[in-house]
């Protein structure tokens, strides 16, 4: 029994409804039995998931998207390792400075960023390329991936690692034995956060995609423009489908709490 | 030839100076305790012996050999941190092999050398769990016990013992003191516990501002204390009549300096009292011998024996 | 040794370098070319560009509605979002964790679809809103929801919400229980608990929730798209369209840029207050 009264809870109810509703409303469309937008009320079908196999470029642009995403996560980690090091662990000049650069995608509006990497692919002759979108997305998703590398780098205590070289560890044994697998928690959870904002960017991608390289959000977004129907919304459900899922997973090994706070709802 | 001999240690940071031409020399065997009060430079010599700290000047000596000319990886120390740094991922049994597993010992050897050394602390039944899982003394068992494994040529305690409460904190001394004894390692303890120091070592370098300002064993430096910081730092002590007593030396009499009884406290082996005197507040210890003793608003005459 | 910090910053430095000063700085640059349907970009130093931004009544109009629309986005963020936080953060486990899922989720999941939901939910007469409240009795009329200002902003108001929610719960995370105890245990009755000791403590979290929510309104793209509509412009679908259907891309340019001058003025300058208001509590 919460501490919460019945006024707090009917707020809390009308609040929870507010944020399902888009989400099921468009969940539930994707069942119409109908060839146009409407409620399933006495019929459910399959028929608008089974048209989206008619439509490769959906299926084309949802792997794509699932490759950008992975490569570009992948690497955006890769970089953020060894500046989380540094950052977590020396007083030297410039590192406000240099963690605000590395934290500034997150204040720069998609469209500008959009905007300027159209600009300076087109100048380098990248234009439109996968190459370019896995550039772009490195960027868009290192902010994140460094929060949680930095979490996990400044949270692991330095005595350990004097411990183990006390213990006569060479540089390499402490990276490879110590180091490296006390921080993988906040690597792996900063790739999926990564991963995550990858997979979902819009903004941005549809100024630098080409109709041959478009992303999975992209492609809704053009279709979208043109006309809503059901096609749409199936595939919609499907992505949000998969999201689900990846979620609760996410929640299950590592908790949502620390993923977006940094802090799990424990306090650990 | 000492054992281990530092010589004119030096450490600045900035225009701060941690550690001032420290000198002394431990002996084979020998359980030394650094003293003093936080930022007197203790933990910091300490870290100087390890490697982790470079010194500004001086020297390091082990066995006659340049100390400073080694990695730290190579010292072959045993050290117990204050946090104990136990491996979070690794079980005990995996943490106390760590070292012997750098020295590349064998499987078979390292699981006898680790069932022995966690038998030796008393943890021969938790091999399999992992730090979050013990208690905060057994870890710091633990962490003894990886330190000691490797049979090292000195043992490093940096105030392992002040994460512990009171009474936890009484029982590991007097099983460290044990265990040492048993072993055999030269020890160098680090702590800002007077007791503690007293109660472990064989001499205490008692250190304030990074100088020792006295080398010697604990009931020398407690009954003839060479400066009034030593004297103040190690036990309570009172002015009187421009001498420095010390608060169990002084006694109920029936003639002697004249005060009145403030506040008279119980702590279970003797009575904690504070007398009114023309002289101000003195700070008197009688024994807990069962007898009746002065109550608070009394009137009482002081003697004591002069130092 | 010395230099370890440095060389382990060095790749992401360079490829920061590389790919966000460079290509920022050329945005910049190209607001200031000259662009012709026919000649296409110029490379000249000119501002024109900027000279139409300013005077012309149609982009003032646009911006104006830009940090409009953004300035309701947030107040309803931060009426609504920070009293969920506190509800829930006043549950009990697993509705606790539960419930953060279900509020906090919706982040993860894209834009788009959410949107679409909203396009769905208020479109036209077949808008679930509006079949809903024409059946309640409420309306006779379907409202319009769809192609108006309200709409977009109901509909970032649900795509930005997590964002405040999650800074009100992180400062929640922040604060002793006991503080509560204490004041209710010295005769506050649970309003003035509210008001005059959680209220102020959470504020600093409120308001740096509602400076993000503030830069992502006024920089939205999908949602003002796809709800607001070809007319409904704001500052990033103008941008859009400049780049993609004009290829005017130096006035597109001179758009973005002044996008983010101004939000990054706001966001300094709002963070450096609510800092500085409240060092002194918090040290």
């Amino acid at each position: 029994m919460s501490r919460n009264g019945p006024l707090a809870l009917v707020f809390h109810t009308l609040f929870v409804i507010f944020m399902l509703a888009p989400i099921l409303v468009v969940c539930f469309v994707a069942f119409t039995p109908e060839g146009y937008l409407s409620f399933p009320t006495d019929r459910w079908s399959l028929r608008w998931f089974y048209a989206i196999a008619r439509y490769p470029e959906f299926v084309s642009a949802f792997w794509r998207s699932l490759w950008l995403g992975a490569i570009s996560s992948a690497v955006a980690v890769a970089f953020s390792v060894p500046a989380a090091l540094a950052i977590a662990r020396y007083r030297f000049r410039g590192r406000e400075a240099m963690t605000a650069l590395f934290m500034s995608p997150l204040m720069i509006p998609h469209v500008v960023l959009g905007i300027a990497f159209l600009r300076f692919f087109t100048e380098l002759g990248l234009g439109g390329t996968f190459i370019g979108l896995v550039l772009a997305h490195i960027v868009i998703v290192l902010p994140f991936a460094l929060r949680l590398t930095l979490a996990s780098a400044v949270g692991l205590d330095r005595s350990i690692e004097h411990a183990a070289i006390s213990l006569g560890a060479s540089e390499g044994t402490v990276l490879r034995r110590i180091t490296l697998p006390l921080v993988l928690p906040g690597l792996v959870s900063g790739w999926a956060l990564a991963f995550i904002n990858s997979f979902d960017e819009v903004t941005m991608t549809v100024f630098i995609a080409a109709p041959a390289t478009v992303t999975l959000p992209v492609r809704m977004f053009l279709y979208i423009q043109d006309n809503i129907d059901p096609l749409v919304t199936s595939v919609s459900a499907c992505v949000i489908a998969i999201t689900v899922a990846a979620l609760i997973a996410l929640d299950r090994a590592y908790g949502l709490e620390r993923l977006l706070v940094g802090r799990s709802a424990d306090g650990r | 030839m000492a054992f281990l001999a530092l010589d004119n240690l030096t450490k600045h940071f900035g225009s701060h100076v941690a550690v001032d031409g420290l000198t002394f020399m431990v002996e084979k065997g020998e359980f030394v305790a650094l003293l003093g009060p936080s930022g007197c430079g203790k933990t910091t010599t300490l870290q100087m012996i390890a490697g982790f700290v470079e010194p500004s000047g001086g020297a390091i000596r082990l066995e006659g050999r340049d100390l400073l000319a080694i990695k730290p990886a190579k010292r072959g120390l045993g050290i117990v941190f204050q946090s104990y740094a136990l491996f979070p991922h690794m079980t005990v049994a995996e943490n106390v092999a760590f070292g012997l597993e750098m020295q590349g010992v064998a499987a078979a050897e390292r699981t006898r050398r680790v069932g022995e050394t966690l038998a030796l602390v008393g943890l021969g039944a938790f091999t399999g769990r992992f730090p979050r899982q013990l208690s905060g003394g057994q870890q710091q068992r633990v962490a003894l016990a990886r330190a000691l494994v490797i049979r090292p040529r000195i043992l490093l305690l940096d105030e392992p013992l002040s994460n512990l409460d009171a009474k936890l904190r009484e029982e590991m001394q007097i099983e460290l003191r044990q265990i040492q004894r048993t072993v055999g390692t030269t020890t160098i303890l680090v702590t800002h516990d007077q007791a503690e120091a007293m109660a472990l070592s064989d001499r205490v370098v008692v250190m304030n501002h990074g100088r020792a300002e006295q080398i010697g064993p604990p009931h020398e430096a407690y009954e003839r204390p060479a400066t009034p910081f030593v004297a103040n730092f190690l036990g309570r002590t009172n002015l009187v009549n421009g001498a420095t007593v010390r608060p169990e030396k002084i006694w109920f009499a029936t003639s002697g300096l004249a005060g009145k009884v403030r506040t008279r406290i119980f702590q279970g082996n003797h009575w904690l009292y504070q007398i009114e005197t023309a002289d101000g507040l003195v700070t008197v210890i009688r024994q807990n011998t069962g007898e009746a003793m002065p109550a608070e608003g009394a009137a009482v005459h002081l003697a004591w024996a002069a130092i | 040794m010395k230099s370890t910090p440095y060389l382990l910053s060095l790749p992401a430095l360079l490829l920061f370098g590389a790919i966000v000063i460079v290509p920022l700085v050329m945005t910049v640059l190209l607001s200031f070319h000259d662009w012709g349907q026919y000649k296409g970009i110029e490379p000249v130093f000119i501002l024109k560009n900027w000279h139409e931004v300013f005077t012309d009544s149609y982009f003032l109009e646009m911006f104006w509605r830009t940090f409009r629309i953004a300035f309701f986005v947030t107040l309803l963020t931060a009426l609504f979002g920070a009293p969920e936080a506190y509800i829930m953060n006043r549950m009990k486990s697993p509705w606790r964790g539960l419930f953060l899922l279900v509020v906090l989720g919706p982040l993860l999941i894209s834009v788009v679809a959410r949107t679409l939901g909203w396009a769905l939910l208020f479109g036209g007469n077949s808008g679930l809103i509006n079949k809903a409240l024409v059946s309640m009795g409420l309306i006779s009329a379907p409202l319009p929801f769809m192609f108006t200002e309200t709409g977009v902003v109901i509909a970032l108001t649900h795509v930005l919400m997590p964002y405040m929610v999650l800074a009100v719960w992180a400062a929640l995370q922040r604060l002793d229980p006991q503080i509560e105890n204490a004041a209710v245990a010295l005769g506050a009755g649970p309003f003035t608990v509210l008001r005059r000791i959680v209220l102020p403590q959470v504020m600093p979290g409120i308001l740096s929730g509602a400076i993000i929510v503030f830069a992502l309104a006024a920089s939205a793209f999908a949602t003002p798209a796809i709800i607001g509509g070809r007319r409904l412009k704001v500052a990033s679908t103008l941008a859009y369209d400049e780049f993609l259907n004009t290829l005017n891309w130096p006035l597109g340019a001179a758009v973005a840029v002044l996008l983010l001058v101004a939000l990054v003025a706001i966001v300094i300058g709002c963070s450096r207050l609510v800092e500085r208001r409240y060092a002194q509590v918090f040290g």
